[in-house]
């Protein structure tokens, strides 16, 4: 009897669990689909959208550009002890510029964002809920999500692609930069052939992939600080949910594109 | 006018508002006192449509606030908040002549911040706080900012959410005196939540006490002190004892 009653109360937790999941991924659902929707009817808060592309965008420049050089550098060393081994050290140039555009700079970049945006996004929405700020919009005849979810996606869907970019360029380069400084590989050479192997695909892919981990980075921030709890935990809270719902869809959406990209 | 005509609302097993019937006339200035958790700001918050009631009919000049153009129906009022919610990316100026920025009465920048620099000065703070951020301002300059800001398009109706509380009492007294002038002044119907008595003989021409979810007592300010209702009389006196439970 007692072991029934003990079978029940652990299926009824994992039910609960379950139905729990299904309605975060529901409201999550419709929050995107409210915030596309309003992407695409007016007004149009510009030079609020403008700022967001400034901090999104042009803020995580240094802290995706350091993390797209060491990766480089460190993935030509790897490359070239993993090839020693079947005498195909030839190939680090082209695998390095492979690796990085098509994985490495998208994923890496998304990931660092979520850290630094998703988390700064939670904090200030959650912030702006518990003070009641988001409150006085509405009483000002603005509506939150044009105002506040809005621009912040779009600028985070137009900044990753370019900061992909930007990462992809500075991962090669340190590839470059080890290749040719500690592993004796001729400058010329290493350039001509990281241009021959890669091909328009393996750079449109990614950026596409950095466009969708940006949707999703925004998306998650401006989803849990927008409903967040009260006070200084409600807060926290929101800010953590953030950065960890963001990095692991950023996981999974990398790996959907990646099937349709490159399985058919 | 403003009518609540059997309000509720309830949060999960939390009845917070129970029927609550209420009605404001045109350039009245009602305060609605209670208990904290009494559903003051729920009840507020339901005529904005910042919250949605269960069931009810709230009519704002006889139209239902659910319906027709919501841009419109928000534009007839401003809000003070209890700790002020001025957007702290925004200068003060700007915090202030936010409606005026956007919209259908759009001003020109120039325009929006003489006229908020005008709002400024008719709370009593100069123009040089307008270019500073609301980090910058005390607790009582924030309040004065919020009403600056509540006050800047001219609405017809505005709402004060606990207009004195996390005040010293000279301050709040200064507050509960703007307020009045302003209401006055406008002549705007104006609806304040407070459980602060001071700023009740202050602002108010009427009064309603809220409890447990309904409407307890409502009347003339004037008629408060005599009403004979021990709720009211309990909770006007500060009364530790009564029929109000209080949790020691």
């Amino acid at each position: 009897m007692q072991a029934l009653t003990f079978l029940d109360a652990f299926l009824g937790s994992i039910g609960r669990s379950v139905l729990g999941l299904c309605a975060a991924i529901g409201r999550i659902a419709l929050f995107a689909v409210l915030t596309v929707s309003h992407l695409l009817r007016p007004p149009f808060y510009l030079a609020e959208f403008g700022r967001q592309l400034l901090n999104i965008g042009y803020f995580s420049l240094p802290v995706v550009g350091l993390t797209a050089l060491f990766t480089g550098g460190a993935l030509a060393l790897q490359i070239y002890s993993g090839g020693a081994r079947f005498s195909a050290e030839a190939v680090v140039p082209s695998v390095v510029a492979i690796a990085m555009v098509r994985e490495l700079g998208p994923v890496l970049s998304g990931l660092m964002v979520a850290g630094r945006v998703s988390s700064s996004i939670a904090a200030e929405l959650g912030t702006m809920r518990v003070t009641e700020q988001i409150d006085a919009l509405t009483t000002l005849s603005t509506n939150p999500m044009k105002y506040l979810v809005v621009p912040r996606v779009l600028a985070a869907t137009i900044a990753m692609p370019i900061l992909a970019f930007i990462g992809d360029v500075i991962g090669i380069m340190g590839g470059f930069l080890v290749g040719t400084q500690r592993l004796g590989f001729n400058a010329a050479t290493y350039i001509n052939n990281t241009w021959s192997f890669l091909e328009f695909e393996d750079i449109f892919s990614g950026l596409v992939k950095a466009a969708a981990f940006g949707f999703i980075v925004a998306l998650m921030g401006c989803y849990h600080g927008y409903n967040s709890g009260r006070g200084a935990q409600g807060v926290g809270r929101a800010t953590t949910n953030a950065v960890v719902s963001a990095s692991v869809l950023i996981l999974a959406a990398n790996y959907l594109l990646t099937e349709i990209f490159f399985t058919s | 006018m403003i009518q609540l005509i059997n309000v509720k609302k309830s949060f999960g097993n939390n009845h917070v508002l129970r029927g609550v019937n209420l009605t404001i006339e045109q350039g009245e200035s009602m305060v609605i006192i209670g208990g904290s958790g009494t559903g003051k700001s729920v009840a507020l918050k339901s005529v904005l449509g910042l919250v949605q009631p269960d069931s009810g009919q709230i009519l704002v000049n006889g139209a239902d606030t659910t319906e027709g153009d919501r841009d419109a129906f928000l534009a007839q009022f401003g809000m003070l908040f209890q700790g002020g919610a001025l957007f702290d990316s925004l200068s003060v100026w700007q915090n202030v002549a936010f409606r005026l920025l956007r919209g259908k009465g759009k001003l020109s920048k120039k325009d929006a911040r003489d006229v908020a620099i005008e709002k400024l000065r008719r709370v009593g703070l100069k123009p040089e706080v307008a270019d500073q951020f609301p980090a910058e301002l005390s607790g009582g300059m924030q309040k004065r900012v919020g009403l600056a800001r509540a006050i800047a398009a001219e609405p017809d109706i505005i709402f004060f959410d606990e207009p004195t509380t996390g005040l010293d009492p000279i301050m709040s007294g200064v507050i509960n005196e703007l307020i009045r002038e302003i209401v006055v002044e406008m002549g705007a119907t104006a609806m304040t939540i407070t459980h602060d008595m001071s700023s009740v003989r202050a602002i108010a021409d009427k009064v309603a006490m809220l409890h447990e979810g309904v409407v307890q007592w409502t009347g003339p300010v004037a008629d408060m002190d005599n009403s004979g209702d021990p709720y009211l009389d309990q909770f006007i006196n500060a009364r530790a004892e009564g029929p109000i439970e209080a949790v020691r």
